[in-house]
């Protein structure tokens, strides 16, 4: 009898054991990538409801409640809709422009997904449950492979031969190219601390027990606070939701870089950007939200795998929640966010994590104060500025030259 | 400080969100094919022909005048007239409509076949589910599909109705002021008729001055 939180791995186990000692590493390869293949395409077609459904809330409409089972009365309250959305994009007219660079405007979706799919294989979704576990290099793969999305944005834009697509390309580019930094920089701290690259052993080590029933998640010191906070910022940028939407602009650019992709490659877009935010959202949890780690000792009966992917959504919720909250940046102020804040926090935040590397003997209150204080100050002086350019704007216009209007009261 | 206007933002999207489950007044979706909203009183959408008492065959006030298919301006209605005439609910003799097509896809509802009408035949209904599968013959609306009854007009505009039956009432009080009059000059030419007898004079054949003020028209 294997316990809950093992049962996935036994299960493998089992099914491994059952071939040749030759083929075992092959199929227990096979095996991973088909959890991977079918886990978290199910996970994306839950959101897709889960997110129209809440945003319909958040905007006081009910939202999607009518498919269900087909030809019975059953709607499940409205989570039939996915299949739906799937049934209609598989089976839509694929319409490639006729001026398009076919084999380009083919395979950019196709090096949208595939990345999405690797990036997801390193994280370590429950305890012993990493598909592949890079020891040297596990997060470092993990920004290597997401950074090739670009690539796919631009593929997508270009060979459309279309100014939309282009354009969201571009912005697509700049914005991708831009937040790649402060991302990095702010996931430096946890590789500082823990001395690893490999996601499987950062998760690890935050299952260490601190303050008697706490887990020691990153997140609960300065620099993992502010280190997720501008995480969560850069990774919403790379995943291209809103606030951080202008690559698919639907008010300004018609749908982006994927104006010109309709059925199926539609469809895989899609997926590739959901699979995108999921794959951040993973590496958040695991960098900065203990990984699989529960947050109590007391806790630690719900199995581990239940924690993360518990984790995952509640980011992904969140993510929607900010969708439903914030209107879209203008370029010039993305470009701001990125260049004029989040990088020079998350270098005062490497400064701060070397200081707590430094200080691990002295006293909480002291180490405390002194680390929020460093993160504060920075935060305050530069966010001075922003106020001025994200208030309203102020219009000046050519000087009129009639006479001004006589005062009515003189 | 940078940051507090995203929060205050999201405080207040969240409020939206538990808003919609717990205050019904926050959802105000109405769904459709289960939940009907009251439709204003003025609500028109296709004329329809208004018949009295319970048939319809019988009971259409319409007299195939065909001056609402004159008047209508993308000329959708279509009338054959009878050949013959019946007896209408008022008990008068009337030609009525053999034919009496809408072509409520071109239909624009813009009342003016109400407005002309002399007879109260024709006014706007409130039905609006229309859709169907067969582009051209059931958006033809025939006589039969046409007509509803005068109390479902009463229904649905409470207010028009009210006047046109008042419009009908006073209409019919005239007609049966006619009438009498009629019958009293009638009876009154007969009476000097039989007065003057024995003394002929071409006055006495004269019909008398009409004595009713309330009735217009001379009689007959
Ligand atoms: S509906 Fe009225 S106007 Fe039209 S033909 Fe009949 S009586 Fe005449
Ligand atoms: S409502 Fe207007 S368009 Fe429709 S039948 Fe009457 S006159 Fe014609």
């Amino acid at each position: 009898m294997t316990s809950p939180d093992q049962i996935f791995v036994s299960a493998k186990e089992w099914l491994v054991a059952l071939f040749p000692a030759a083929l075992q590493p092959m199929v227990g390869a096979l095996v991973s990538i088909a959890a991977i293949v079918a886990v978290y395409p199910a996970i994306f077609a839950l959101t897709t409801v889960v997110e129209r459904k809440l945003l319909a809330r958040f905007q006081n409409r009910p939202g999607p409640n009518r498919v269900g089972i087909p030809f019975t009365k059953i709607r499940l309250a409205g989570f039939g809709q996915f299949a739906a959305d799937g049934i209609k994009s598989l089976t839509k007219e694929d319409i490639v422009p006729r001026d398009a660079d076919r084999v380009v405007h083919f395979a950019a979706p196709i090096v949208l997904v595939v990345p999405a799919l690797l990036a997801l294989s390193v994280l370590p979704v429950g305890r012993n449950m990493a598909a592949l576990d890079l020891r040297e290099t596990g997060l470092l793969f993990f920004f290597a492979i997401g950074a090739s999305t670009e690539l796919s944005v631009f593929m997508a834009g270009w060979s459309s031969r279309n100014k939309y697509s282009l354009l969201g390309a571009m912005r697509g580019i700049a914005q991708m190219l831009a937040y790649e930094i402060p991302l990095i920089l702010s996931s430096i701290p946890v590789v500082m601390i823990a001395g690893s690259l490999s996601l499987v052993s950062i998760a690890e080590r935050q299952s260490a027990v601190q303050w008697g029933v706490f887990h020691s998640w990153h997140v609960f010191t300065p620099w993992g606070l502010a280190g997720f906070l501008l995480f969560l910022v850069a990774a919403c940028a790379e995943s291209n939701r809103t606030p951080f939407d202008l690559p698919e602009a639907e008010s300004e650019l018609v749908a982006g870089y994927f104006t010109e992709y309709s059925g199926f490659k539609f469809a895989l877009f899609f997926l590739g950007e959901y699979l995108g935010l999921f794959a951040v959202a993973g590496v958040a949890t695991t960098l900065f939200l203990g990984g699989w780690n529960a947050p109590f000792t007391f806790l630690d009966w719900i199995p581990s795998w239940m924690w993360f992917f518990g984790k995952l959504g509640s980011l992904v919720l969140f993510s929607v929640w900010l969708r439903a909250t914030l209107p879209r940046l203008r370029v010039d102020q993305l470009m701001d966010v990125a260049w004029k804040y989040l990088l020079p926090m998350s270098l005062a935040n490497l400064v701060v994590a070397g200081l707590w590397h430094f200080t691990a003997a002295w006293p909480a209150a002291l180490r405390w104060p002194l680390s929020l204080a460093l993160l504060a100050a920075p935060h305050l002086l530069l966010g001075r500025g922003f106020q001025k350019r994200f208030g309203p704007r102020v219009y000046r216009y050519a000087a009129d030259p009639r006479p001004a209007p006589a005062n009515p009261a003189a | 400080m940078l940051g507090q206007g995203i929060a205050k933002g999201l405080l207040q999207t969240a409020r939206n969100l538990v808003a919609t489950y717990v205050d019904k007044d926050r959802l105000p979706t109405i769904e459709y094919p289960e939940e009907r909203q009251k439709l204003p009183e003025a609500t028109r959408q296709f004329p329809f022909l208004v018949h009295d008492g319970d048939d319809p065959s019988k009971g259409l006030r319409c007299v195939a005048c065909q001056i609402c298919e004159k008047e209508c301006p993308p000329k959708c209605i279509y009338i054959v007239k009878s050949k013959d005439k019946r007896v209408d609910y008022k008990g008068q003799t009337q030609f009525y409509p053999a034919v009496f097509d809408i072509d409520v896809s071109v239909c624009m509802s813009c009342q003016i076949c109400v407005e002309v009408c002399p007879f109260e035949a024709i006014k706007m209904d409130t039905a609006f589910e229309f859709s169907t599968p067969d582009r051209f013959g059931a958006l033809l609306l025939d006589k039969h599909r046409l007509a509803k009854s005068a109390a479902h007009y009463r229904e649905i505009h409470p207010a028009d109705a009210a006047e046109s039956d008042a419009v009908m009432a006073a209409e019919s009080a005239k007609a049966e002021a006619k009438a009498k009059g009629d019958a009293e000059a009638k009876a009154k030419a007969a009476a000097a008729k039989l007065a003057a007898v024995p003394n002929v004079s071409p006055e006495a054949q004269l019909p008398p001055p009409n004595s009713g003020s309330d009735s217009p028209t001379m009689p007959m």
